[in-house]
């Protein structure tokens, strides 16, 4: 245990060291104070006109949403930059070799750094989203609901995307890992429009299109279900491009943590085979 | 394979697809000894440590690196590895690469701080240690390298062409250090095409061709039984020829002299081969009883690139 440790505390350092940390805190406290001044300029338009007290919320509500879609956006594009390179590229320039040749396991080396990521992604998404909730709260008064559940779905998340950079890492480069990842992405992405749009003519085939798009890479899936429990109900009748006609099920959620934790699992074995 | 070994393989093979890197390695090394390992380029020197390290899986064959399998956690606490392509997270600082492979290597934090000091000590990296590994030359990265390498102790160690980024003095420095380790009592596993510093500091060789060990031979002057001697004497009538003749039991040649770098002042200069070296002073009381004017004998070891290009060469007729 001590081992991983030593080599998450690594992931941490490094992160730090690159000047990683001081970027993605300056950027997102960057983005949290302006989308503060933002909220602030509309609550006081708000409180200016004689606007009902459901269209207010509504439009608060959409205004979370809207901020926590873009978190789920930086949460894709951070979990795969950030670990794409973190065992191929250890391979590529051969400092593998120093570490694989240690007293420890290979498998140590991949949960090592599986942890700090982990770690380090959960820790950023708590403090943007704590941000968004806090200012909302703040200048508006108002909290979405489930808003512990809707962070936890992107998490979980940041744990599929890094499991699986970390699997594809063990056996192709950089390069071919990053092209795949984003593909990946762009599927479900595509996939999760299909289906709505197929489940809003009630076409079966479009929805199957998208479920098995969703199967193959379950992220964009979870956010559509972060998106419908933090939507009032009403909300979720009027179509925008946060509501989920098709809405995935608490099914998809237990295969996410099933496919996250098959990734990693393979990803431990395959680094503990492969030739370095 | 016995226990006093600390390298031991047995028809060790190794395959990428059809392409074969190491055919049929068999090796022994005792511990305590200083081993080099000699081949041209892609011989398959770097496949061979790697599956004796395993960080690579061996196609067939046996091997035992101090008494077990390759590449367990037992096994690897008692090796230190210097890469041939070392390359270290550049954003640590010196002593922090130190301190993390100290850590890795399961050394409780005294002990790290102590050795950490010791090995820059060594590989006179002192001064450097808060300093980022970014900022260093590539010598200096190898040296850190070798102290990393050094940092837990180990019985064994693996240094893959450990001075093919260093200067003359940087060089020296590695030598010194390989001597050291070998009073320790450190096995060292020397992978080198650099001839010059293998005779230097290495026991027993091993030449290999294509992931084959063409020939093994030892380099210690005590265990080399044939020497060339060279004698320059002021002059070489028959009878001293006769007498050398018989008391070397071989034929003994006159050399042109080489007027070009020694002035020959009237000398002759006689080459003859010694069956052992304890036979030095006899021939030179021989030579001083026979009434000859001796200027010079200088015992000449037949040079490990001479030996280098004849096995290696050779067997590249035969392909």
């Amino acid at each position: 245990m001590q081992i991983v440790a030593t080599l998450t505390w690594l992931t941490f350092h490094e992160a730090r060291r690159r000047r990683m940390v001081v970027a993605a805190l300056l950027l997102g406290g960057l983005f949290v104070g302006l989308y503060w001044l933002g909220l602030q300029a509309i609550v006081n338009e708000m409180n200016n006109g004689d606007v009902p007290f459901l269209v207010r919320q509504g439009a608060y509500n959409f205004l979370v949403v809207a901020a926590l879609y873009v978190v789920h956006f930086l949460t894709v594009m951070l979990s795969i930059f950030a670990s794409v390179d973190a065992i191929s590229g250890e391979i590529a320039t051969h400092t593998i070799h120093t570490i694989a040749t240690r007293p420890i396991r290979r498998w140590q080396i991949v949960l090592g750094k599986w942890l700090g990521y982990v770690l380090m992604v959960t820790l950023y998404l708590a403090l943007l989203c704590g941000g968004i909730f806090a200012v909302s709260w703040l200048a508006a008064g108002y909290l979405p609901p489930n808003p512990i559940a809707a962070v936890g779905l992107l998490i979980l998340e940041a744990i599929v995307l890094l499991s699986l950079s970390l699997l594809l890492g063990t056996q192709f480069s950089t390069l071919t890992n990053g092209v795949v990842l984003f593909m990946l992405y762009g599927l479900a992405f595509v996939g999760a429009w299909v289906e709505q749009i197929g489940a809003f003519l009630q076409s079966s085939a479009a929805i199957r299109i998208g479920v098995i798009s969703s199967l193959l890479m379950p992220v964009e899936s979870l956010w559509r279900r972060a998106a419908y429990l933090m939507q009032l109900p009403l909300a979720n009748a009027v179509p925008t491009p946060f509501t989920s006609a098709s809405l995935p099920s608490t099914a998809m959620v237990i295969y996410a943590i099933g496919y996250a934790l098959l990734a990693l699992l393979l990803a431990l074995r395959v680094f503990g085979r492969r030739d370095l | 394979m016995t226990n006093t070994s600390a390298i031991s393989t047995e028809a060790l093979r190794k395959e990428y697809g059809s392409n074969v890197a190491v055919a049929d390695l068999t090796l022994d090394v005792p511990r305590g000894e200083i081993f080099g390992f000699l081949g041209p380029n892609g011989a398959g020197k770097s496949t061979s440590v790697k599956m004796l390290l395993g960080l690579v899986q061996a196609s067939s064959g046996q091997a035992q690196v101090l008494g077990t399998r390759p590449g367990t956690p037992a096994t690897m606490r008692q090796i230190g590895f210097l890469p041939e392509h070392f390359r270290f997270p550049e954003w640590l600082q010196a002593g922090e690469l130190l301190d993390l492979h100290g850590r890795l290597a399961g050394l409780d934090s005294a002990t790290r701080r102590r050795r950490s000091a010791e090995v820059l000590e060594l590989v006179g990296l002192s001064e450097q240690r808060t300093r980022p590994l970014s900022g260093f030359s590539k010598g200096m990265l190898q040296r850190i390298g070798l102290a990393q390498a050094l940092i837990a102790m180990p019985a064994l160690v693996f240094l893959d062409e450990p001075t093919s980024a260093l200067d003359p003095f940087g060089r020296m420095l590695v030598r010194g250090i390989i001597r050291e380790l070998k009073q320790q009592g450190t096995t060292v596993f020397l992978n080198s095409h650099l001839l010059g510093e293998v005779e230097a500091t290495c026991d027993r060789v091993a030449f290999i061709k294509q992931g084959r060990v063409l020939h093994t031979m030892p380099l210690d002057s005590s265990t080399t039984t044939q020497l060339v001697v060279e004698l320059r004497v002021g002059a070489a009538p028959p009878a001293l020829l006769a007498m050398l003749e018989q008391f070397t039991g071989n034929a003994v040649q006159i050399q042109p002299p080489d007027t070009a770098t020694i002035p020959t002042n009237g000398t002759t200069t006689l080459a003859l081969l010694l069956a052992d070296p304890t036979q030095l002073p006899a021939l030179a009381q021989h030579v001083i009883a026979h009434g000859a004017h001796l200027y010079a004998l200088t015992p000449r070891r037949t040079s490990l690139e001479e030996r280098f290009l004849e096995i290696i060469g050779t067997s590249d007729s035969g392909q």
